[in-house]
């Protein structure tokens, strides 16, 4: 039997719910919506990187078992820069219920 | 590296010797799982990146944080990231050779799952009693409920899935009497269910805080 070395789990399970704790609390700083958000991505990327390591113990893996676990994560990041231009590029956001204006005909 | 070689080489099927270090030299199966979730997160990662999208094209996206509300899914986050200690807690005492606490802690694993899927079903009800449907509601653009149903309802067949899968492990546990025999099932078991919790992770910043 293959036994892993065993991480302090209890350590992990405490950083875990104190990150949870102070993704909480930057929903509430008035640092403005890009800094809050660039925060709680950090926060998140944080938690994800520390279950990831330690409970699924990639730590202890081979690196190419790494790099497997990591190319979705370079997948969806790619694919936010390839929808994301069209944010950007449409002239008018679609709004949901707002009525064309008298005469604006197309 | 030399026992793993030829621990692979011991047990791969007939003639073929590997010709590099196995990626996971103690079983097949843990890569397949791997592979699997590696393929499940592209998914997760498809839906996350389409309500990016979605939400940065939207003019009127309501404020999810205002609308949906945090207390309840802050708790239900919590009980994951608790669920995930219990799990590995599971794995810890049978790599002890205790196979009765192993299964408890499988059993607890399975509880916090269940309970998850149980608040969500109960803040489901309570959304769409607010007028929160898949296409459309009272604070703005209609693709926020679509979203919403659609990656936490995602989510949540992966929970439930999840406990069918832990429900299973514990027999598997019962019938083996040695503990080193179902060590690695349970181990492959362990890695969906973190993912489970790393994905909430995800979803939780992403369509509830941000």
């Amino acid at each position: 039997m293959a036994e892993h070395k065993h991480p302090n789990y209890m350590a992990i399970f405490w950083a875990l719910a104190v990150l949870t704790v102070l993704e909480i609390v930057v929903v509430f700083l008035p640092f403005g919506k890009l800094a809050n958000g660039t925060l709680l991505c950090a926060l998140a990327v944080t938690k994800a990187a520390l279950v990831a390591m330690y409970f699924m113990h990639l730590r202890f893996e081979t690196r190419t078992l790494g790099l497997i676990a990591v190319t979705p994560l370079a997948i969806a990041t790619l694919l936010v820069f390839v929808i994301l231009p069209d944010a950007f590029h449409v002239s008018h956001k679609t709004a949901n219920v707002k009525p064309a204006p008298a005469g604006a005909k197309h | 590296m030399s026992a793993a070689t030829s621990h692979a080489a011991a047990t791969s099927h007939g003639a073929v010797e590997p010709a590099e270090t196995p990626l996971t030299p103690e079983s097949w199966g843990k890569l397949g799982m791997w592979i699997f979730l590696a393929g499940d997160a592209v998914g997760f990662g498809t839906l996350l990146a389409a309500y990016g999208g979605m939400r940065a094209t939207s003019a009127d996206w309501p404020n999810p944080f205002e609308v949906l509300g945090i207390n309840l899914t802050a708790a239900m986050t919590f009980l994951l990231i608790c669920s995930s200690v219990t799990m590995v807690k599971a794995l810890e005492w049978l790599g002890k050779g205790d196979r009765s606490r192993a299964k408890m802690f499988l059993l607890l694993t399975a509880l916090g799952g269940a309970i998850f899927v149980g608040c969500q079903a109960f803040e489901w009800t309570h959304l769409i009693e607010r007028g929160l449907h898949i296409n459309g509601n009272p604070w703005g653009a209609a693709l926020f409920g679509t979203s919403f149903f659609l990656v936490t309802g995602f989510h949540g067949l992966h929970v439930t899935g999840g406990v069918i899968y832990l429900l299973a492990m514990v027999g598997v546990v019962s019938r083996r009497p040695d503990p080193a025999a179902s060590y690695n099932m349970v181990e492959i078991t362990g890695l969906y269910w973190h993912f489970v919790d790393l994905v909430w992770i995800m979803v939780f910043t992403f369509m509830y805080l941000l």
